[in-house]
């Protein structure tokens, strides 16, 4: 043991004496880009599994039979209001302005259930009309690609009520700040993704 | 990991109680930018499908091109993304990520559309081993 125990005069320790002073959460934001990152890579295999697969439709019906692209043109519109007003919910916060911050995020929080009620009604549509997820390789890839953004959708409603009742509590405190940081690039995140779905998935499955 | 010693220069009054500096959240002209262009970038593309005043090919084109500047600009505009946010490391890590996301999905198309082809139930034998 002692043998390779390290000398911290020895002039081949090339580690700092002491650990650099890290403040609590300084990497925080920079950790949840790099979750970010690797999300954006289950959406990458999703789109590439759509790409492959989103022109089978095994004689069943086809983006032209089956999509409205006005309640596409809505559901975006709603993820897009609510980008902008997660944007003004983070310019109030950075004025400190808690009452304001939580009436944004309320407003931000009934677009993004707007848009999932659009989604809902959307496929309860489709499965009514017989094109449920098992039909054909097309409509599995569809719903797996626009359900998972959906699921992330849901998840990020549930932490931004969780975050408006932190605030309300206890108000504009550091740490929740750096979680309101954290959700806005989520959702922001959300936002980009969706620019893929309608654009990959919505418009250029009625052009083809 | 960065370890060196953050810049606490007087400069940086924006030092907030995280113990760096406060990140960059925009302002009202910046969201409001970005806001206005993401509109335009995206009511053209669904008014190019839904009136169909181009041709097919053509409106496919145009669709993708607007959506990969909708991305840059919300990249840009909401999600604040710049080259010295944490010392440029989120900025490796989204190039990084696009390599990444470009390899698979043009590897995956190409592959597959190539096996499609190859296995085409009409497609002659004498095909099949070039």
């Amino acid at each position: 043991m002692s043998a390779t125990a390290i000398k911290i005069d020895d002039p081949n320790v090339f580690h700092l004496e002491e650990e650099p002073h890290h403040e609590e959460g300084s990497s925080t934001m920079l950790g949840f880009w790099l979750y970010l990152m690797s999300d954006c890579l289950i959406f990458a295999m999703l789109f590439a599994v759509f790409g492959v697969l989103g022109g089978n439709y095994a004689a069943g019906p086809g983006p032209k039979e089956l999509f409205d692209l006005e309640l596409v043109a809505i559901n975006t519109a709603m993820l897009l209001f609510s980008s902008i007003t997660y944007g003004f919910a983070m310019l109030a916060m950075d004025r400190n302005n808690k009452s304001q911050t939580l009436v944004w995020l309320a407003i931000t929080g009934l677009f993004g259930l707007a848009f999932l009620g659009i989604e809902l009604y959307e496929f309860a549509h489709l499965i009514h009309e017989g094109a449920t997820p098992q039909r054909s390789a097309f409509l599995s890839a569809f719903f797996t690609l626009v359900g998972t953004h959906g699921l992330h959708v849901t998840f990020g409603i549930i932490w931004l009520v969780t975050l408006m009742v932190q605030v309300s509590w206890k108000g504009l405190i550091p740490a929740n700040k750096r979680r309101l940081m954290c959700l806005s690039m989520f959702w922001h995140f959300l936002d980009v993704i969706w620019i893929g779905v309608f654009t990959f998935v919505y418009l250029l499955g009625m052009v083809r | 990991m960065s370890a060196d010693n953050k810049d606490h220069s007087p400069e940086s009054h924006d030092v907030d109680h995280l113990g760096h500096e406060s990140h960059n959240h925009g302002s009202f002209r910046s969201y409001m930018i970005g806001f206005v262009l993401s509109v335009i970038l995206t009511a053209i593309p669904f008014w190019l499908v839904m009136t169909g005043v181009l041709p097919a090919q053509a409106t496919a084109l145009i669709v993708m091109a607007f959506a990969v500047v909708q991305i840059v600009v919300h990249m840009i505009y909401f999600l604040h993304m710049n080259s010295k946010s944490e010392g440029g490391w989120t900025m490796l890590a989204l190039i990084f990520t696009i390599i990444v996301v470009v390899i698979a999905l043009s590897g995956s198309l190409w592959v597959m559309y190539h096996l499609n082809t190859n296995m085409m139930p009409t497609h002659e034998m004498s095909g099949m081993g070039s």
